[in-house]
């Protein structure tokens, strides 16, 4: 019924240039890695990504960038990334920056059939710039539409040959909403398994949103290790 | 000429740190910004019942992990390794930011560059400089009941970071309730900025002369609270 790749060069080989994708993770945590290296590696061109961050400069989206791949990027916060500045100031890279919650829900709609919404987030700043404002009980609230891409790119901690996925903690992030707003979702999972496997009543993204599942082993680097030390 | 801080970085920011924390309730869902509001979770007393949210989905932070408890998949809005409490929940982004705008959240502590006398926050972007992006501070502002704002008085010129209007690109109009400083605790209200504590070692004097917005003094007006 889905696609069970096991190479991700072929899982990715059908994104061409120009195209629009949507990738999962919140900083380095969730990021579909294997999936992006590949993408890095099939060269494809003027992509449009919409992630919340945009990597670190040698991986995850950075990777991507390092390679003058993506033409175009929204998110929340780029900041941990000197590429993505030099080529912000160089003009080789459009960049729009949406506030997160509202990203996130511009997202799920776009998954949920909703073409847009209102949100007050943005008000008064320089992001409502030719936005329509509209005024409910007294407080006013922006017009947000949806946001699509021609493929999603996620990452699951297991899922199954249905499609059914689970997150793991913090790595769940933006990953659910983007696996159902993905014309084609391509589902990085740390561990596949058969049908009735999971949990039905546990399954953060039902399998009708997910088109093609690959295993993966994944390095999963942490951006800022912060420890309490023993007394 | 406006005075430079009277202490160093360290103790300034623990003391405003420290005060902040006077603003939690028992009891409370609080979202602590990154940076210096981060801190204020350091010093959250004991006997406080205070869940924490961070806005990449999860309610319930812990303490930063022992080496051996680092989970990579488990991080803060700010990207650090952190561990869970006993009674967490983890969730969506979009979850995240429901609860956050859907005004469940009963406290936020931002950061600021500057606050305006009408209660705007510009805090995210300097023109000229490279922008970082807004992360979830615009959302942040609508959303959470009552939004308390720490950051230095003055900046590193000495010049004032509470103005009559914000010279930044704002981050939220009219949303911040509370400023808290190194030197004074005011109040946002209808009338304008209302001074209710200043700082120890500092005068009224010395709070209204290192503001550029206009003042009201509290008939309640506390001294040398922290």
């Amino acid at each position: 019924m889905k696609q069970i790749h096991t190479s991700f060069h072929e899982a990715v080989k059908d994104i061409t240039d120009g195209s629009t994708i949507m990738v999962g993770g919140f900083g380095l945590v969730g990021i579909p890695e294997n999936l992006i290296l590949a993408l890095r590696d099939s060269e494809v061109k003027h992509l449009t990504v919409i992630s919340n961050n945009c990597g670190v400069d040698d991986w995850g989206l950075g990777l991507l960038l390092q390679n003058k791949q993506i033409d175009k990027m929204i998110g929340s916060y780029v900041g941990e990334n000197k590429e993505f500045e030099r080529q912000v100031l160089s003009g080789e890279l459009e960049v729009e920056l949406v506030p997160q919650g509202t990203l996130a829900e511009r997202i799920r709609a776009g998954g949920a059939g909703i073409p847009a919404f209102y949100t007050p987030a943005g008000v008064g700043t320089p992001i409502a710039e030719g936005i329509e404002v509209r005024t409910f009980d007294n407080k006013e609230y922006l017009l947000q539409t949806a946001l699509k891409a021609d493929f999603s790119l996620v990452r699951a901690a297991v899922g199954d040959k249905m499609g059914n996925l689970i997150y793991r903690k913090t790595a769940q992030n933006f990953n659910p909403m983007i696996a159902a707003a993905g014309n084609v979702t391509i589902a990085e999972v740390e561990e596949l398994v058969e049908p009735g496997t999971l949990p039905p009543a546990q399954i953060h993204t039902p399998g009708i949103y997910v088109q093609r599942l690959i295993e993966g082993k994944q390095e999963k680097r942490i951006e800022k290790l912060t420890i309490t030390q023993h007394a | 000429m406006i005075k430079q801080n009277k202490f160093d970085k360290t103790s300034v920011r623990e003391r405003i740190a420290k005060r902040a924390e006077q603003e939690i309730v028992s009891g409370s869902y609080v979202n602590l910004g990154i940076g210096m509001p981060t801190m204020v979770a350091n010093y959250i007393q004991t006997g406080k019942e205070v869940v924490l949210q961070s806005e990449n989905g999860l309610l319930g932070i812990g303490r930063f992990p022992y080496e051996e408890e680092v989970d990579p998949d488990l991080i803060n809005a700010g990207k650090e390794t952190v561990t869970a409490i006993t009674g967490a929940s983890y969730f969506s982004s979009a979850e995240s930011f429901a609860m956050i705008r859907g005004g469940h959240i009963d406290l936020a502590i931002l950061g600021g560059m500057e606050v305006s006398e009408k209660g705007d926050l510009a805090n995210w972007m300097i023109p000229g400089k490279m922008i970082k992006g807004m992360g979830g501070a615009m959302d942040l502002v609508h959303g959470a009941k009552k939004i308390v704002v720490i950051m230095d008085h003055v900046n590193k010129n000495g010049d004032a970071k509470i103005l009559k209007s914000c010279t930044l690109p704002l981050t939220g109009k009219n949303v911040v309730n509370r400023i808290i400083t190194d030197r004074a605790v005011i109040d946002v209200e209808d009338k304008g900025l209302v001074l209710i504590e200043v700082a120890k070692g500092f005068s009224i004097e010395e709070i209204i002369e290192s503001t550029d917005a206009a003042l009201h003094v509290s008939e309640s007006l506390r001294m040398g609270t922290y």
